[in-house]
């Protein structure tokens, strides 16, 4: 076999098809918009939806069969996997970017330096202005103790599960946090309440929504930290062993420096998980139209039961109902900052090859 | 420096598997021991044995003695820490830490154990880089990622970084099967430099390199797969490649066997 016999382009070479133009997938969802918004049009269905999907059927079956005619079976199915690949991707951000364009618009309506920086101590449930004042600051005290309590512990208990664990109480402590994963919110808000607010007597506070937080985000910073350190190749750890270097002092300067970008990342979003948390909240920490900046002592407000309250109290409009949403807004950009973070440190923290 | 090996009676196990059974021999200090033999007879975990790197792996068991000059390794109260600051390391592929940069990583052993004023791991870090013949390759980026070398000069930052705590033995896993010829032949030389100051094991396939680089050759060899694997013969490596005293090292040599 020469080179030349291979790019020889002779027509019927068993190496080259028939292949459709690279504008074909792109045609053919046209056409299916197009058809779809026609057929609904004439059977008169006026939903978006419904158009949408016929279109989407469309699409799939029309790349399907137009490609069986020219290219061949094998391609044809491949397209079908590709336009299917599509459709899902469409179907999944179409959600997403919805939610977060009716947010915005919703939202902007009163987010303004004044609702930011006021609570509603003075202002009726049905009244304009107010703010989240009071709501930002409890929101980040609970979230910050909670992420106190829970990192370093979750950590640590990664760090036993992978480096030293081995035989029962490994796989108990794994049992655990497993079972932990599944517990319901609501659950984790009524394991604290009778214990912490009925059986000790104390009150509502910040700190016992905390609690019932810490048992949400434990698991999963155990779980994301086992992940990272399990990535960590054994081969760094045996190098830094073999020089020497004390098994405590390898995890240290070795194993945790290697993995702490995905370890934070893990933190990052275990933490914007549980900043929307609202049942054990609203349980534990009861709310407060008042700022009150002690987390130990008195009911706090908080961003996911000021939207409830808001929304619940609004009757679908007027002042609490964009009050309402504006709070949503903040908490979603909380949480994309707190998203954007967790990647800048996972990229600034990776190990370099510097190359 | 340099402090002689003597090993007798050893066993290593893996669970219950016997991998090694009763290898007894010298290490001679200043010179260089070659182990050869087939994959999986055990060279590797002979190797890690001798400075306790074996009962890092999970249910890795040691039997019998190895003495470094009059200490028995496996001795009571002997800390496994300890030992392998006396006994360096290097290993099959070049794993130097991905998180620091060459500097770090050749001062890691120095720095990792304790405090060193800056000034003096200067000097250790520059007089092991040219112990490892890196010097004049890396000089300009001490500063620059370990990982980001060629895999050639990462093994030989390995070698530094081995050799910058001064052990007494410096134990060597194929330390050239992932490299070109070129980056083969620094690292012969090298080690011909270093034996002048530790005393060297090497472990190798290639039987030309451990006739080029070893004063004494010892080969392994296991009866079958599952069977643990044995010393057939230690001897001057001279004598190993052209008159060996057991028929199954000629045959392993010349290529015969099976
Ligand atoms: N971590 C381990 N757990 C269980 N058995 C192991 C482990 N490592 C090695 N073994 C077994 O021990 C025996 C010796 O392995 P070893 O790695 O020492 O061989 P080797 O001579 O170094 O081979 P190679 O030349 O391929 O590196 C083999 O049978 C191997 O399967
Ligand atoms: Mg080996």
């Amino acid at each position: 076999m020469s080179h030349a016999s291979l790019s020889d382009k002779r027509p019927g070479s068993s190496l080259r098809g028939a292949t459709l133009p690279k504008w074909f997938p792109w045609a053919t969802a046209a056409g299916s918009i197009v058809l779809g918004i026609g057929i609904s049009a004439v059977a008169g269905l006026d939903s978006d939806i419904q158009w949408g999907l016929i279109a989407a059927i469309l699409f799939v079956l029309g790349s399907y069969a137009i490609a069986a005619k020219v290219e061949g079976r094998r391609q044809a199915k491949d397209r079908v996997a590709t336009s299917l690949v599509w459709v899902a991707f469409i179907l999944a951000v179409v959600p997403l970017a919805s939610l977060i364009w009716e947010t915005v618009r919703r939202g902007v309506k009163v987010l303004d330096g004044y609702f930011l920086t006021h609570s509603m101590g003075i202002v009726g449930d049905k009244e304009p202005g107010g703010g989240i004042y009071h709501a930002i600051i409890g929101t980040l005290e609970q979230v910050g103790l909670a992420a106190l309590i829970s990192v370093p512990i979750g950590v640590l208990t990664a760090i036993y599960l992978v480096e030293y664990g081995r035989g029962k109480l490994a796989k108990a402590v794994t049992f655990f946090v497993d079972v932990m994963t599944g517990i319901p919110s609501i659950v984790a808000g009524l394991f604290i309440l009778s214990l912490w607010i009925i059986t000790f007597g104390m009150g509502y506070s910040g700190f016992a929504g905390s609690m019932a937080l810490t048992i949400l985000m434990l698991p999963v910073v155990v779980r994301s930290t086992e992940e990272m350190l399990k990535l960590v190749p054994n081969e760094l750890r045996e190098a830094s062993l073999a020089l020497g270097v004390p098994k405590w002092r390898t995890i240290l300067k070795v194993v945790l420096p290697t993995s702490i970008g995905g370890i934070t990342t893990g933190v990052m979003l275990a933490i914007a998980r549980i900043a929307g948390e609202t049942a054990p909240v609203l349980l534990l920490v009861w709310v407060t139209p008042l700022i009150n900046t002690n987390p130990f002592s008195d009911p706090q407000a908080s961003l996911p039961v000021y939207i409830y309250l808001q929304y619940a109290n609004s009757g679908g409009a007027g002042a609490a109902y964009d009050r309402a949403w504006a709070a949503a807004l903040v908490l979603i950009a909380f949480i994309m900052i707190l998203n954007m973070a967790a990647r800048g440190i996972a990229r600034w923290k990776a190990p370099k090859t510097g190359r | 420096m340099a402090k002689r090996i003597d090993v007798s009676g050893l066993n290593a196990y893996y669970g219950s598997f016997l991998a090694i059974e009763d290898i007894s021999m010298t290490v001679e200090p200043r010179s260089v021991t070659a182990f050869i033999g087939p994959s999986g007879c055990g060279k590797s975990t002979f190797l890690r044995t001798l400075n306790r790197m074996h009962e890092v792996t999970p249910g890795g068991r040691v039997e019998g003695k190895v003495m470094l000059d009059d200490e028995n390794l496996y001795g009571a109260g002997i800390d496994p820490v300890s030992v392998r600051r006396e006994v360096g390391m290097v290993f099959q592929r070049p794993n130097p830490f991905p998180t620091m940069s060459v500097y770090d990583n050749v001062a890691a052993g120095l720095k990792l154990n304790g405090k060193y004023k800056k000034s003096q791991l200067d000097d250790i870090v520059e007089k092991s880089l040219k112990g490892a013949n890196l010097w004049n390759e890396v000089k300009d980026r001490l500063n620059k990622p370990g990982s980001g070398l060629s895999g050639g000069q990462q093994q030989r930052l390995c070698i530094a970084r081995a050799i910058a705590v001064e052990p007494n033995v410096l134990l060597m896993d194929e330390p050239c099967s992932a490299l070109d010829p070129i980056s083969t032949l620094a690292i012969e030389d090298l080690i011909g430099e270093l034996k002048e100051r530790f005393t060297i094991v090497i472990v190798t396939h290639n039987m030309q390199q451990a006739a080029r680089v070893s004063d004494r050759t010892a080969f392994f060899n296991l009866a079958a797969v599952g069977q643990p694997g044995k010393l057939i013969e230690i001897d001057d490596t001279e004598r190993i490649f052209s008159n060996p005293s057991v028929q199954a090292t000629e045959d392993y040599i010349s290529g015969r066997f099976g």
